[in-house]
């Protein structure tokens, strides 16, 4: 065997080498900044459906992404879905009127909540809640809608 | 017909008994692991054996892994158009499965072999039965530090072996098929979670270190003390360690991820 310093040393190296490349794979390879709770305020929209929109999913407006959902839950009374958004604290300056709707990017794709700044002079705050919002298309509904008009309109529902 | 039925009765009642003395076992070294604390260098020289020496056979398969999945992954996904996820196939089997699966398979043979055949000899030449007239308790001191390095050494040789593999995946991804390396990041980023992948990940290599340890050093300690049964102990060790980690990592990746 080699002397017990050398050894010593190598295993040292090892111990960090191995936890190095933990840390590499916690900052490089996963997202684990966006794990942690993004600086923020928050905004509420109520949604007739969120189709497969999940929490972390981000927020775009005009395709930037300026934060994520934080919350998804079911209102009670309105028996609507809650969704919660953070947006990220550099962009404070959003129109009060500004309308919140779920998409879905590309065909396949993740779904996203699209926001489409209105014109009021004053700006969403912590809590506020998205005065329009647009649910998901849910394909069902509309190729039923489709059919359903096709059929003439009237009849049996 | 009787004859046969006492055959699997009696190999049935063997596997039991040695199952029995495994756990028996693992439970009387675990409670030998306070002697660690008062000698931490006999801990430091076991993980040079066990964790140091296996790192350059993890360091190299991991890169080739990578560069192999890379390169099939490729081949597949450019014919949807989306070989820009390449990175996100690569990371997610990597943290998920290929990196604690594989480190564990290569520990098993590179070191899991070596500490089975060093026990065994050292029953065989009669040094355990030497330990013990001196009153040195041999699971405390020769077992014990064996294990905690093997239960140790895995989680940090499978981190090794994802990152690099990862890199070589970069590697090719980038100088020979000519994907972008800033979307083969970001999608991956986008895609693989901490708490989901990686931390799962490292949870199975911990489980796998230690059943790979368990194993090695209990078919060791348990081998007939001659020179056959040394090297079927040896053999059973490779062998075993590879179908528990296998049925092991089925089980966790149904309990793990939905």
């Amino acid at each position: 065997m080699n002397n017990p310093r050398s050894i010593e040393m190598a295993v040292g190296a090892f111990v960090a080498a191995g936890l190095a490349a933990l840390f590499v794979l916690a900052m490089q390879v996963s997202n684990i900044t966006a794990f942690q709770r993004t600086e923020g305020y928050t905004v509420v929209g109520y949604f007739q459906n969120v189709g497969g929109l999940r929490e972390r999913a981000p927020v775009r407006l005009s395709g930037v992404q300026i934060g994520r959902v934080s919350a998804i839950r079911l209102d009670q009374q309105r028996l609507e879905a809650r969704v919660e958004v953070t947006i990220d604290a550099a962009y404070d300056d959003l129109p009060s009127d500004t309308a919140a709707s779920i998409r879905t990017s590309g065909l396949l794709g993740e779904q996203y909540v699209s926001l489409e700044p209105g014109g009021m002079p004053d700006a969403l705050g912590q809590g506020d809640e998205f005065m329009l919002t647009q649910s998901a298309l849910v394909l069902e509904d509309i190729v039923g809608q489709f059919l359903y008009e096709q059929s003439g309109g009237g009849g049996s529902d | 017909m009787t004859a046969w039925l006492q055959t699997l009765g009696a190999s049935t009642l063997a596997s039991l008994a040695t199952l029995g003395r495994s756990v028996q076992f693992l439970v009387r070294v675990a409670g030998g692991l306070d002697e660690l604390a008062r000698r931490p260098s006999l801990l430091v020289q076991q993980m040079h054996a066990v964790g140091v020496l296996t790192l350059v056979i993890i360091m190299v398969s991991g890169v080739f892994v990578g560069m192999v999945l890379a390169l099939q992954g490729y081949y597949t996904l450019v014919d949807f158009g989306a070989e820009q996820s390449l990175g996100v196939l690569v990371a997610l089997s990597l943290t998920r499965e290929l990196g604690p699966v594989v480190t564990a398979l290569l520990f098993a043979g590179r070191a899991g072999s070596s500490l089975t055949a060093e026990i065994g000899l050292m029953k065989a030449t009669e040094q355990l039965a030497g330990m013990e007239m001196m009153a040195v308790d041999p699971e405390r001191r020769v077992i014990a530090p064996r294990l905690l390095a093997a239960l140790l050494s895995l989680p940090l040789l499978a981190a090794i072996f994802t990152l690099l593999g990862i890199l070589g995946a970069y590697l090719v991804g980038t100088a020979m098929l000519g994907i972008d390396g800033g979307s083969f990041w970001s999608q991956m980023q986008a895609q693989v979670s901490f708490a989901d992948d990686i931390l799962n990940g490292m949870i199975k290599s911990v489980l796998f270190g230690l059943v790979a340890g368990w194993i090695a050093v209990f078919n060791g300690y348990d081998c007939m003390p001659t020179s056959h049964g040394v090297s079927r102990a040896t053999t059973r060790t490779v062998v075993m360690t590879s179908l528990v980690v296998l049925g092991l990592d089925f089980v966790l990746t149904a309990l793990m991820f939905d």
